[in-house]
C-alpha cells in the first residue's frame, strides 16, 4: 500500500464519516469549490453537495456559532478554521457558548473544530501560532493534537463521533512532510491516550505534534551518546494522559518537556505539576523545558529559526538533564 | 420594511386573545414576586426586569408552532412560559435550587431544554445566540423539519460583532430566522441614540437585504401580527426577518441599579402606555371578555404562582459535590438527529454535484443604479464594461439540485465565455495541471536562489 501524507488521511476521515453518517457536515471559509486554503476539502463538495459542505462568510463567530446550532439538532458538524490563529476571532462562541453547554444546562454540543496551526512554514505572527493553552484551559472541550498519519486519520474520526466538542489542531508543517502507510479501512483511535514512540531508560521526553518529531530525533542523537531516551507523544492534551506521563517518569526517573508553544503557560508546566505531584519521590533531577520564548511567531527565516525548538537544543537540554 | 398595525390581528380566537392576557399577566405577576424574593435575599444572584416589556416576550413566542425553536434573552421570561414552561423553572433558576433545570448550575433564564420545548440557553454576552439559531435553522432545513427559530436582541446587543456576523450569516443561508430587536432605549446606562445612530434599528436590515418590520411593542396584537407574518414568511423559505418591536426598560439594568440617569419624563411617558392596561382596554372594549373573566384569569395565575413558589421555596440547594460533575457529555445523552426527508437525499451518488462556481451577471456597476446616481466616472466604467454590466449574481454550486437557491435569470453562453476569470475552477491542488506547472516554476526560482538563503529547519 502506497504511503499516504497527513493532509490525505485527514481528508479520508472526513470521507468515511461523511459517507459513514449523513449527521456529519462540513462548514468553514472556502472549504467548498477551492477545497480548502491547504485542499484537505478537496473533491468533499462534489460527492457531498452543498447542503453538506457549506462555504460561509468570513464570520468565525458565525462558523463556530452556527455549528453549535446545528449540533443541538443532532448533527456532528465539522467545522473548519482556514488557519487556527483565526479562533482568536471566535474565542467567546468557543470558550462562552460552547463549551459551557453540556455544563451550564445539559446541552452536549457534538462538533469538532478543526484547522492548521503551528509555525515552520514562515507564516509569521498570525498563520503560525499554537494557541492550544486557551482552550486546554477550558473545561467542556477536548483538544488533540496529533504528530502521524495514523493518528490524525483515527483522532478525527473519534472527534467526529464524540459528543463533546473536540478541538483538533493539524500541524500544517507535518500536512505533507508526514508520510506513512496506514492499514485500509475503518480504525479509530481513542482521545486521551499518549504513545509511547520510542522505549528508553535514562530519561523522559515528553512533546507532541511537530515536536513529537524533534524530540524522536534528539533521541536518536543521544543514542549516539549512549543516553536512551523514553520519547512520549501526547496526541490528546484535553484530558491529559497522566497515566503514561507518570509511569514512563517512575521508570526512567527523569523529565523533559519539548513543546512549540511559548514558554509561560505552556502544557510543559502542568506536565511539571502532575509530576510533582503524582511522582516527587521517583525524580532524580529537575523538571526541563525545551520551549518557544515568550513572544509572537516571528516571521523572517532566521528568526523563526530561533523561535522554534528544534533537535540540537533537545539534545543539549537532555546532556545536561542526564548527568544528575 | 413595513409597520405593523393591530388590526390584522383580528384571526386570533377568543381563547387565543385571552391566552395573550394570561401569559402577560403571568409574567408580570411572577416577575412582582421575585422582586419581593430578591428582597428578602432568597434571590441569590441578579434580578433583571422585564417590566413594560411583556408584551414583546408574549406577542412574539405566541406565533410559533410547538416543533419550532426559541432562544430567550435575559428580559424574556414571558417567551418561555408561552414555550411551555412553568413559573417554579423561573421561581427555581433564580434560586438556585436543585430542582431547576440547571440543577443550580446556571440562574436565571439561562435554561433550555433541546428534546421537547425546543428551547436554547442564553449566555450573557450579547449577539451569540443570532449565529446559533442560524445554525439551528440550517440544521432543522437541512432535516426536513420546516422549523422556524426566534431570537430577542436589545438596542445595546445590536451593536456587537456576532450580531452582524449571525444576521449576515443566516441571510446568505436564508435561514428561517426571526430576530427580535427589542429596542428599550437603554442599554444598562446608555440611551440607544449612543448605541446606533438610526432613527429605525430596523432599517439594519437593509444592510442584509433581508425583510423588517418595525412594531409598537406595548401593543401585544400588534406584535403578534408583525411576528407571524414574519415567521410565515421564514416558514416558506424567504429568508430572515428583522422585527425592531419599540418599547421602554421601566427599571434599571437590574435590581441593584435605580436607573437615575433615566429622564423621568420619558418614564412617565411610557408608563401610560403600559401594555397591559393597553390590552385589557382593547379586550372590554371589543367584547372579547367582561370582569368576571377577568377576576377568573388572575385568579388562576395567583393560584399557579402560590403553587410554584411555594415548590421553589421548599426546594433544597443542590448537594456541593454536582459543582464537579457534568462538564462533559460521557455517553449520559444520546444524540440522534429527527430525520423528516429521506437520508438518500444527502447522500451519494444523489447529493454529488458539479462543484464550481457559476457567474451569469459579471460584476461591475449596475445599469439602473449609474442611471440614477451621480458618481463621477462611474458612467464611463458602466459603458466599458458593455450593455450586459449588471450586479454580479454569483450562483452556489449545485444550485440546481439545492432548491433553496434563489435562481438568476440563465446567462447566455457569450457571456459565461467572456469570463473566464471569474469561473474558479474546480481541484486546483496537486492535480490541477495549471498548479502543478506553478509549482514547478516555483520550485525552480527556489533552487536558483537557495545559496542565498538561510537553511530549512530539518526534521
Amino acid at each position: 500500500m502506497a504511503a499516504i501524507t497527513m493532509l490525505e488521511g485527514i481528508r479520508q476521515a472526513l470521507f468515511e464519516e461523511m459517507d459513514r453518517d449523513p449527521a456529519v457536515v462540513a462548514l468553514g471559509e472556502d472549504i467548498g469549490v477551492y477545497g480548502g486554503a491547504f485542499k484537505v476539502s478537496e473533491g468533499l463538495l462534489a460527492r457531498f453537495g452543498p447542503e453538506r459542505v457549506i462555504d460561509t462568510p468570513i464570520s468565525e463567530t458565525a462558523i463556530v456559532g452556527a455549528a453549535c446550532g446545528m449540533s443541538y439538532l443532532g448533527l456532528r458538524p465539522v467545522a473548519e478554521m482556514q488557519f487556527i490563529d483565526f479562533i482568536a476571532c471566535c474565542f467567546n462562541q468557543v470558550t462562552n457558548f460552547v463549551a459551557k453547554s453540556h455544563y451550564r444546562w445539559g446541552a452536549p454540543v457534538p462538533m469538532v473544530l478543526r484547522g492548521p496551526s503551528g509555525g515552520g512554514v514562515h507564516g509569521g505572527p498570525f498563520h503560525s501560532a499554537n494557541p492550544e493553552m486557551y482552550f486546554v484551559h477550558t473545561p467542556g472541550l477536548k483538544v488533540i493534537y496529533p504528530s502521524t498519519v495514523y493518528d490524525a486519520k483515527g483522532l478525527l474520526k473519534s472527534a467526529i463521533r464524540d459528543n463533546n466538542p473536540v478541538l483538533f489542531f493539524e500541524h500544517k508543517f507535518l500536512y505533507r512532510r508526514v508520510k506513512d502507510e496506514i492499514p485500509a479501512g475503518d480504525f479509530t483511535v481513542p482521545i486521551g491516550k499518549a504513545a509511547v514512540r520510542r522505549e528508553g531508560r535514562d530519561l523522559t521526553i515528553i512533546s507532541y505534534a511537530a515536536m513529537a518529531h524533534t524530540a524522536l530525533e534528539a533521541a536518536e542523537l543521544l543514542a549516539k551518546e549512549g543516553i536512551e531516551a523514553e520519547v512520549i507523544d501526547l496526541r490528546t492534551l484535553l484530558p491529559l494522559d497522566r497515566e503514561t506521563i507518570l509511569n514512563s517518569v517512575k521508570k526512567t526517573n527523569k523529565l523533559l518537556i519539548v513543546h512549540e508553544d511559548t514558554r509561560t503557560g505552556g502544557i510543559a508546566g502542568e506536565i511539571a505539576a502532575i509530576v510533582c505531584e503524582g511522582a516527587f519521590e521517583d525524580l532524580d533531577g529537575p523538571i526541563v523545558r525545551v520551549t518557544a520564548p515568550d513572544t509572537p511567531v516571528p516571521y523572517s527565516p532566521p528568526l523563526e529559526e530561533r523561535f522554534l525548538p528544534n533537535a540540537e537544543k533537545v539534545v543539549a537540554a537532555a546532556r545536561e538533564l542526564a548527568k544528575y | 420594511m413595513s409597520v405593523a398595525s393591530s388590526r390584522a390581528g383580528q384571526e386570533l380566537s377568543r381563547e387565543q386573545y385571552l391566552d395573550l392576557y394570561y401569559y402577560m399577566q403571568l409574567n408580570r405577576q411572577l416577575e412582582e414576586r421575585m422582586v419581593r424574593l430578591f428582597r428578602q435575599n432568597k434571590i441569590v444572584g441578579g434580578l433583571y426586569s422585564s417590566l413594560g416589556q411583556e408584551a414583546i416576550s408574549v406577542g412574539t413566542a405566541y406565533a410559533l408552532e410547538p416543533r419550532d425553536w426559541l432562544a430567550p434573552m435575559i428580559r424574556n421570561i414571558g417567551a418561555l412560559l408561552v414555550k411551555g414552561f412553568k413559573p417554579r423553572d423561573i421561581f427555581t433558576q433564580h434560586m438556585a435550587k436543585y430542582t431547576s433545570p440547571t440543577r443550580g448550575k446556571d440562574g436565571t433564564s439561562h435554561f433550555g431544554d433541546l428534546k421537547v420545548r425546543h428551547t436554547v440557553s442564553p449566555i450573557s454576552m450579547l449577539g451569540d445566540l443570532i449565529p446559533v439559531m442560524t445554525g439551528v435553522a440550517m440544521a432543522g432545513r437541512y432535516l426536513g423539519q420546516n422549523i422556524v427559530t426566534m431570537t430577542w436582541i436589545g438596542d445595546g446587543g445590536s451593536s456587537t460583532g456576532a450580531f452582524h456576523e449571525g444576521l449576515n450569516f443566516a441571510a446568505t443561508q436564508r435561514a428561517a430566522l426571526v430576530l427580535v430587536l427589542e429596542n428599550n432605549q437603554w442599554a444598562y446606562s446608555t440611551p440607544v441614540t449612543r448605541q446606533v445612530p438610526l432613527k429605525n434599528l430596523a432599517d439594519r436590515a437593509k444592510a442584509y437585504g433581508i425583510h423588517s418590520a418595525v412594531v409598537d411593542g406595548n401593543d401585544v396584537v400588534a406584535v403578534y401580527t408583525a411576528t407571524k407574518e414574519a415567521v410565515d414568511r421564514c416558514r416558506a423559505g424567504n429568508g430572515p426577518v428583522l422585527i425592531e418591536a419599540k418599547t421602554m426598560r421601566m427599571k434599571g439594568h437590574a435590581q441593584h441599579d435605580p436607573a437615575e440617569y433615566v429622564p423621568k419624563e420619558m418614564f412617565e411617558y411610557w408608563k401610560a402606555r403600559d401594555p397591559i392596561p393597553l390590552y385589557e382596554k382593547y379586550l372590554t372594549e371589543r367584547k372579547i371578555w367582561d370582569a368576571a373573566k377577568k377576576a377568573e384569569i388572575d385568579a388562576r395565575i395567583e393560584r399557579e404562582l402560590d403553587a410554584d413558589q411555594k415548590f421553589a421555596e421548599e426546594s433544597p440547594l443542590p448537594p456541593p459535590e454536582l459543582a464537579e460533575e457534568g462538564a462533559y457529555c460521557d455517553g449520559c445523552h444520546k444524540i440522534e438527529a429527527d430525520w423528516k426527508r429521506p437520508k438518500e437525499e444527502v447522500t451519494p451518488p444523489k447529493s454529488s454535484i458539479q462543484a464550481e462556481w457559476t457567474a451569469p451577471k459579471l460584476g461591475g456597476l449596475d445599469a439602473d443604479f449609474v442611471a440614477k446616481a451621480e458618481i463621477p466616472g462611474a458612467k464611463e466604467v458602466a459603458a466599458a464594461n458593455g450593455p450586459t454590466s449588471q450586479a454580479a449574481v454569483v450562483v452556489a454550486p449545485g444550485a440546481n439540485a439545492a432548491k433553496a437557491a434563489t435562481q438568476p435569470a440563465p446567462a447566455s453562453k457569450d457571456e459565461l465565455a467572456s469570463a473566464p476569470a471569474l469561473r474558479v475552477p474546480f481541484g486546483r491542488g496537486p492535480k490541477d495541471k495549471e498548479f502543478v506547472r506553478e509549482r514547478s516554476e516555483r520550485s525552480q526560482e527556489k533552487q536558483r536562489h537557495a545559496g542565498a538563503r538561510p537553511k530549512r529547519r530539518k526534521r
